[in-house]
C-alpha cells in the first residue's frame, strides 16, 4: 500500500537535488540532465508518485487510499513508539533493580566494611597483646568482603568514571592501611608505644583517605540508582501523543465514512480503535503502576537504606574513637585541650542520633521502624556506660574503665553491638522492602513492547482492511 | 585484671597547647641562640617580652644553663625567669597539703601513660612504670610509707595545670618542664632531670646533630612543640614546615620515620630516648641543643608539699652510682640516653 509516502523520505533526501527536471515527463530523459550522483529513476519516481497522489486526492477513492495509509502509518509509528519507549523503561527499571540499586547496595558494604575493620583493629588493640579471636576474624573478614566486593565494583564501572578512579584509589590504600595495621600489632605484641601510634596512623588513613573514597562511590553509585530511577518513571509522552492522535485519527475517519455513508460501523476501523486503545491504556496504567512502585521502593526502601547506611558508619566511627580515647589516652588534642578522640566520639554519637531518628521517621511499617527504635535505645545505653567508663578514667581507675569499654557484658561495647545488630536488621528489612517495591514495578511493564508491537500491527491492519472494504464499492 | 595496651607516646612536647600562641615566635627566636647571647639578650629584651601573655619561657632555662650561674645570681627574685627551676629547701615537716594526702591514705598524682620509659603502661602487666613513675611510687613511700598508695591518673599535657589547679591530682610527675609561665599557675619540686632538644635519626644517617648535615632532609616536630619552633628558627635548611611533617604527637614521628617520610626528628632526648627504645636501628645524633628542667609540680601555696618532694629528691640523688636515681636512670634511660650522672644541681629561692 501507499508506496508514495515510503518512498517519500529517501525522495525528499534526494529532491534538493539542483535538477530542474521536475517538470519533467514521465520520460527518463532526464538522465541527460542529471550527471550528479543520484540515479534518476527515483527523482522520477518520486515526481511521478507526487503527480499520482495529487491527482488522487481529487478523488474518493484516491483520498480513501490516503487516509487509510495516513492511518496505517500512524498506528504503526504509535506502537513503534511505545515498544521503544517502554522498553527504554523496562530497561531502566531493570536496571535500578538488577544493577544499579545492587551496585549502591554494595558500595556501602564496602564503606561498611571499612569502617567496621578500623573499629575491629581498635577493639582488637585494647583487649591487650594477645587479640581475642572473634575481633581478629572479624577484621579479617571485613577486609574480605571490601576486597571481594571492590573487585565486584570494579567490573561493572569503567576506570575511568568517578566511581572508577574511587575504585583505583580504594584498591591502592587497602593494602598500605592493612601493613599500617600488621605494624602496630606487631610494635603491640612487644610492648611498644609506638604500636599505638601506628593505630593512630591508621585510624587516620582510614578516616581521610579510604572513608571519604569509599563514600564518594557510594554516592556516586547512588547518584547512578537516582538517575536510573528517574528514566524508568518518565512518562513516555511522545507514544501517549501518538496514541491520541492514532485514535483521533482513526475516530475522524470513521465520522467521515459516517457522514458519507450513514453506515456507523466500519469493523475494520472499529477493530483498529479498540486495539489501539488497548495499547494505550496498557501503556498508562502499565506506566503508572511500574512508576508508582519504583517510587515506592525509592521512597521506602532506598531513602531509608541511605540514612540506616549513614547511621551504621557513624556507629562504627564512634566505636573506633570510642577505643581510640583508651588506646592513646591525652596523645592527642583537640584545639581547645580536649581529647581528640573524645570529641570526634561524641560529634559521631550526634550524627547517630540525628540519622537514627530521620530513619524512624522514613520508616513507614513496624517492621522498619522497630529495629530502629531498638538501635536508639542501644544508643542511650551505650553513652551509659561511656559515661561511666570516662568517669572512671577520670578518676584514675584505668581498668575499670576498659571493663566499662569492651568487656562481653554490662558494657558500651554490649551496647555498641546491639546497636550494630539492630542496625543490620533494620537494613536488610528496608532492602527487602525495596525488591519488593521495585520488582512489583518493573513487572508491570513486562509484556508490554511486545504487546504493544503486535496490537500496533493488528490495529494497522485492520484500519487498512476497513478502509479497503470501503474501496472496493468503487470498483 | 586485663592485659592492656594503651599505646602511642605522650604529647609530652606539645606542652602547654592553649597557653603559648602569641609568644611562641619570641620563644623560638630566643632558643636558637647561643647561651652567652641568650644571658645577654636577657637583660636587654626579657624584661620586654616576661610580661606578654602566655609567655612559655623556656629560654630562661638557657640563661640559667651552667656557665649562666652569675647571672641567675644576679637577677634574685625580682627578676623570676631567671631561675624558675629554683625550689624551696626541703623539710619533711607535715603542712596541711601532707597531712590531708596522710587523711586519704593515698597519693593522687598525674602522670602520663604514653611516654615510654618514662610513664607509660606495660600491656604485659596493665601496670604503669618508667622513669616517672618511680619517682612517684619514692614520694608515696615518703609520706605514706607504702609506694603503692597512689592513685594514678592519667592526664594529657594540656591538663596538666588544671588538673593541678582544681585539685584532681596532688602532684604531676609528667617529663613537665619547669618555665617561666607555669611557676605563676603551679609549684615546682626540684629539677629531677636536665633534658634538652635533639636530633634523632637512624643510625646509618648522614645527619649528624642540629647542624648543617640537615640541609635539604625533611624533618619531624610535633605540633606547637620546641623543636618545632626552634627549627623556624633555625633549620639549618631542613624540611620541616609542610603539614605532614608536623604531628599531634611526637611518637607520631617515629612512624613516619620508619614509614620513611621523612629523615630525622628534633624531639627533647627524654622523649627521643623513649623513641630510639623501641626502634634499634634510630639513634640520638650530636648533642642537645637546649637545656630543659623537669619538676615535679604541685598545687601553687602547697609549700609544705614541694618541701617534702625536694626532700625526697636530695635523697634520691644520694648514693652515688648506687642512687636511687641512677637505678632507675639505668633502668629505663640508660641504653639510650648514655653518661649522665645525677640530677642536675638543686637551686634554692629561700
Amino acid at each position: 500500500m501507499a508506496h508514495p509516502p515510503t518512498s517519500g523520505p529517501g525522495g525528499t533526501a534526494v529532491a534538493p537535488a539542483p535538477t530542474p527536471a521536475v517538470p519533467a515527463p514521465t520520460g527518463s530523459g532526464a538522465v541527460a540532465s542529471g550527471p550528479q550522483q543520484p540515479p534518476p529513476a527515483r527523482t522520477t519516481a518520486w515526481a511521478e508518485g507526487r503527480d499520482r497522489l495529487r491527482a488522487g486526492a481529487t478523488t474518493e477513492p484516491g483520498r480513501l487510499r490516503i487516509i487509510g495509509a495516513a492511518l496505517a502509518l500512524l498506528v504503526l509509528a504509535f506502537g513503534a513508539v511505545t515498544a521503544w519507549q517502554v522498553s527504554d523503561r523496562a530497561a531502566a527499571a531493570d536496571d535500578v533493580v538488577t544493577r544499579s540499586q545492587p551496585l549502591s547496595a554494595d558500595a556501602a558494604n564496602i564503606y561498611r566494611s571499612l569502617a567496621d575493620a578500623d573499629t575491629s583493629a581498635a577493639s582488637g588493640f585494647l583487649a591487650g597483646a594477645q587479640e581475642p579471636r572473634a575481633v581478629t576474624e572479624r577484621y579479617e573478614k571485613d577486609i574480605a568482603e571490601a576486597s571481594r566486593l571492590l573487585v565486584k565494583a570494579a567490573a561493572n564501572t569503567s576506570s575511568v568514571s568517578a566511581s572508577g578512579q574511587e575504585i583505583a584509589k580504594l584498591n591502592q590504600q587497602l593494602p598500605r592501611y592493612t601493613g599500617l595495621i600488621e605494624r602496630a600489632r606487631a610494635n603491640n605484641r612487644q610492648g611498644l608505644p609506638l604500636g599505638g601510634a601506628y593505630l593512630r596512623y591508621a585510624n587516620e588513613q582510614m578516616t581521610t583517605h579510604l572513608l571519604p573514597a569509599a563514600k564518594k562511590l557510594y554516592d556516586e553509585e547512588t547518584a547512578r540508582l537516582y538517575r536510573d530511577y528517574d528514566e524508568a518513571s518518565s512518562w513516555p509522552y511522545v507514544a501517549l501523543g501518538l496514541g491520541v492522535l492514532a485514535l483521533g485519527g482513526l475516530g475522524w475517519a470513521q465520522h467521515r465514512n459516517y457522514r458519507r455513508t450513514n453506515r456507523v460501523f466500519n469493523q475494520g476501523m472499529l477493530a483498529a480503535s479498540v486495539a489501539s486503545l488497548a495499547v494505550l491504556l496498557w501503556l498508562t496504567v502499565g506506566h503508572a503502576v511500574a512508576a508508582s512502585g519504583l517510587d515506592d521502593s525509592r521512597a521506602h526502601g532506598q531513602e531509608s537504606l541511605k540514612v540506616l547506611n549513614d547511621a551504621r558508619i557513624s556507629s562504627l566511627q564512634a566505636r573506633a574513637n570510642e577505643n581510640l580515647t583508651l588506646v592513646s589516652r591525652g596523645a592527642v588534642t583537640t584545639a581547645d585541650g580536649k581529647d581528640k578522640y573524645e570529641s570526634d566520639y561524641r560529634s559521631g554519637m550526634a550524627a547517630l542520633e540525628r540519622q537514627l531518628s530521620d530513619a524512624r521517621r522514613l520508616a513507614d511499617d513496624v517492621g522498619g521502624s522497630t529495629p530502629v527504635s531498638r538501635a536508639l535505645e542501644g544508643v542511650k545505653t551505650w553513652k551509659g556506660w561511656h559515661a561511666k567508663a570516662r568517669t572512671a578514667d577520670d578518676g584514675g581507675d584505668y581498668d575499670e574503665a576498659l571493663t566499662r569499654i569492651t568487656s562481653a557484658k554490662d558494657s558500651s561495647g554490649e551496647a555498641f553491638g546491639h546497636v550494630d545488630d539492630a542496625l543490620e536488621r533494620a537494613v536488610s528489612w528496608e532492602q527487602r522492602e525495596f525488591t519488593e517495591a521495585a520488582e512489583g514495578g518493573r513487572s508491570a511493564l513486562s509484556g508490554l513492547a511486545v504487546g504493544a508491537g503486535v496490537l500496533a500491527v493488528l490495529a494497522a491492519g485492520a484500519a487498512v482492511v476497513g478502509i479497503g472494504r470501503r474501496l472496493s464499492e468503487y470498483r | 585484671m586485663r592485659k592492656t595496651w594503651t599505646g602511642t607516646s605522650g604529647t609530652g612536647r606539645t606542652r602547654g597547647a592553649p597557653a603559648t600562641g602569641s609568644a611562641r615566635t619570641l620563644r623560638g627566636g630566643w632558643r636558637s641562640g647561643v647561651v652567652a647571647l641568650a644571658a645577654a639578650c636577657a637583660l636587654t629584651a626579657g624584661v620586654a617580652v616576661l610580661p606578654l601573655p602566655d609567655t612559655d619561657g623556656y629560654r630562661a632555662d638557657t640563661v640559667s644553663a651552667p656557665g649562666s650561674g652569675t647571672l641567675a645570681g644576679l637577677s634574685g627574685k625580682a627578676e623570676e625567669c631567671e631561675n624558675p627551676e629554683a625550689s624551696l629547701r626541703p623539710s619533711g615537716a607535715d603542712g596541711p597539703s601532707v597531712a590531708e594526702i596522710k587523711k586519704r591514705g593515698k597519693l593522687v598524682a598525674g602522670v602520663d601513660q604514653n611516654s615510654f620509659r618514662w610513664g607509660y603502661r606495660n600491656p604485659a602487666t596493665g601496670t604503669l612504670e618508667g622513669f616517672d613513675i618511680d619517682l612517684v611510687k619514692a614520694i608515696a613511700k615518703e609520706i605514706l610509707g607504702d609506694e603503692n598508695k597512689v592513685v594514678y591518673r592519667a592526664i594529657p599535657t594540656s591538663q596538666r595545670i588544671p588538673a593541678l589547679k582544681s585539685g584532681l591530682v596532688d602532684i604531676v610527675a609528667r617529663t613537665m618542664t619547669v618555665n617561666c609561665s607555669r611557676i605563676k599557675d603551679v609549684a615546682f619540686s626540684h629539677a629531677y632531670f636536665q633534658a634538652g632538644q635533639q636530633v634523632l635519626a637512624p643510625v646509618d644517617s648522614p645527619i649528624k646533630g642540629y647542624d648543617d648535615t640537615l640541609r635539604g632532609r625533611r624533618v619531624c616536630t610535633a605540633k606547637g612543640s620546641t623543636a618545632n619552633e626552634a627549627l623556624k628558627e633555625e633549620s639549618f635548611g631542613a624540611v620541616f614546615d609542610k603539614p605532614e611533617f608536623t604531628v599531634a604527637n611526637q611518637l607520631d614521628c617515629l612512624v613516619r620515620l620508619q614509614l620513611g617520610q621523612v629523615d630525622a626528628i628534633v624531639t627533647d632526648n627524654a622523649l627521643a630516648a623513649g623513641q630510639a627504645a623501641q626502634d634499634p636501628a634510630i639513634q640520638v645524633k650530636g648533642k642537645p641543643f637546649t637545656t630543659e628542667y623537669y619538676g615535679v609540680a604541685t598545687k601553687l601555696g602547697n609549700d609544705d608539699l614541694v618541701r617534702r618532694i625536694n626532700k625526697v629528691l636530695a635523697a634520691y640523688s644520694q648514693g652515688g652510682p648506687r642512687s636511687p636515681w641512677m637505678t632507675s636512670y639505668s633502668r629505663w634511660l640508660e641504653e639510650d640516653l648514655p653518661d649522665l650522672t645525677g640530677p642536675p644541681a638543686p637551686k634554692f629561692r629561700d
